[in-house]
């Protein structure tokens, strides 16, 4: 019986999530909203962790196959992309790695620079 | 018997999930990375589809069923997400350096390459919201005058390219850190990322989560300005 309440719970912030959108004119979608409300949720005690726990660890688990289907669905778009396939391939594949690296880079270097602050500080 | 698998409900739900299997399988039996389960799968699908000329809307009757969980699972990272929030905390300013310069990054890219390769303005700005999730993505690309369609495939291929490539990238690129890794794959391959981060560690998933939210909002602020250079 705890998974019905645990989806119960995950599903009425997913619900709250789709409100919000509808309510609010940003490009922000539902499960943005379902998350930082999820969040809000657990900071705020309104939620225990263990009351969502199960039914979330679940959840993550499977999400690699939610990505399938639409995946699957490029065959259906295959007539747009045809013509522009290279380049956008060439300029997908070069930026995806770009962003990691700096980004990671980025994070790495502010997190040794805190650190070091912190240690010259004491 | 393509006319019973066009009518099951169950058969594009097996599909997936046999699929991912088979690659689940194969990356334990030879221990080569470059087996990413994710990839396999969508190769697996697609050949599937076409091998017994099942059409793609009648695959997804079924297979939607699993990407109506999609928003709850979106809303559960905020359970790992939640678990790792004191290291949010102690390095927000780190964190949050890094998802700029990861965005700024994603879209002065787009916009240099598609300069290089003489890419029209529909083309760009379908581009630019690449490596967000999609559900923000396709809505920017809409408002900036872009196509929908071009800019799924781009976020899809981005996020799987990044869920495959990273162990390779950060090892090349010596990025050790796991907090710096989740906002690696997070910021460059939003949710399909993020799936690859909970496989890396709790940190790196917890964080990869983050990203999601957050370089989406970011991209969303600073792709209009960029729409306008081409």
């Amino acid at each position: 019986m705890r998974f019905i309440r645990q989806f119960l719970i995950i599903l009425f912030v997913s619900f709250l999530g789709e409100v919000l959108k509808s309510v609010l004119p940003l490009p922000i979608p539902a499960s943005i909203y379902g998350l930082v409300i999820m969040l809000a949720l657990l900071v705020l005690k309104v939620v225990k962790l263990e009351q969502v726990e199960g039914a979330s660890m679940f959840l993550i688990d499977i999400m690699p196959l939610m990505f399938i289907p639409a995946s699957a669905g490029l065959i259906d778009i295959w007539p747009t992309l045809k013509p522009v396939l290279i380049p956008l391939l060439i300029m997908t594949i070069v930026s995806t790695v770009l962003v990691m690296v700096v980004s990671g880079k980025v994070t790495e270097f502010v997190i040794k620079l805190d650190n070091k602050e912190q240690k010259e500080g004491k | 018997m393509s006319n019973f698998l066009s009518n099951s409900i169950f058969f594009g739900v097996l599909l997936c999930l046999l699929s991912y299997q088979a690659g689940v399988f194969l990356r334990q039996k030879t221990k080569i990375a470059a087996f990413n389960p994710l990839l396999i799968s969508i190769i697996i699908v697609i050949f599937v589809l076409v091998m017994f000329h099942i059409k793609f809307e009648d695959f997804y009757k079924g297979s939607k069923y699993i990407s109506f969980l999609l928003t709850p699972a979106t809303v559960a990272l905020a359970i790992p997400l939640y678990s790792k929030l004191t290291l949010l905390k102690s390095n927000f300013k780190a964190i949050m350096s890094g998802l700029i310069a990861g965005v700024l990054t994603s879209l002065i890219s787009i916009f240099i390459m598609s300069l290089l390769f003489g890419l029209s303005h529909e083309n760009y700005v379908s581009m630019l919201p690449k490596s967000i999730t999609t559900a923000i993505g396709i809505g920017v690309s809409e408002e900036l005058g872009g196509i929908s369609t071009i800019t799924t495939a781009v976020i899809i291929v981005t996020g799987v390219f990044g869920n495959v490539s990273a162990d390779i990238v950060y090892k090349i690129f010596n990025i050790t850190n796991p907090i710096a890794k989740g906002i690696g794959l997070g910021s460059s391959a939003h949710a399909i990322g993020t799936s690859k981060a909970l496989e890396m560690g709790e940190t790196e998933g917890a964080m990869s989560s983050l990203s999601i939210a957050v370089a989406g909002i970011i991209t969303v602020i600073f792709a209009s300005f960029f729409a306008k250079l081409i």
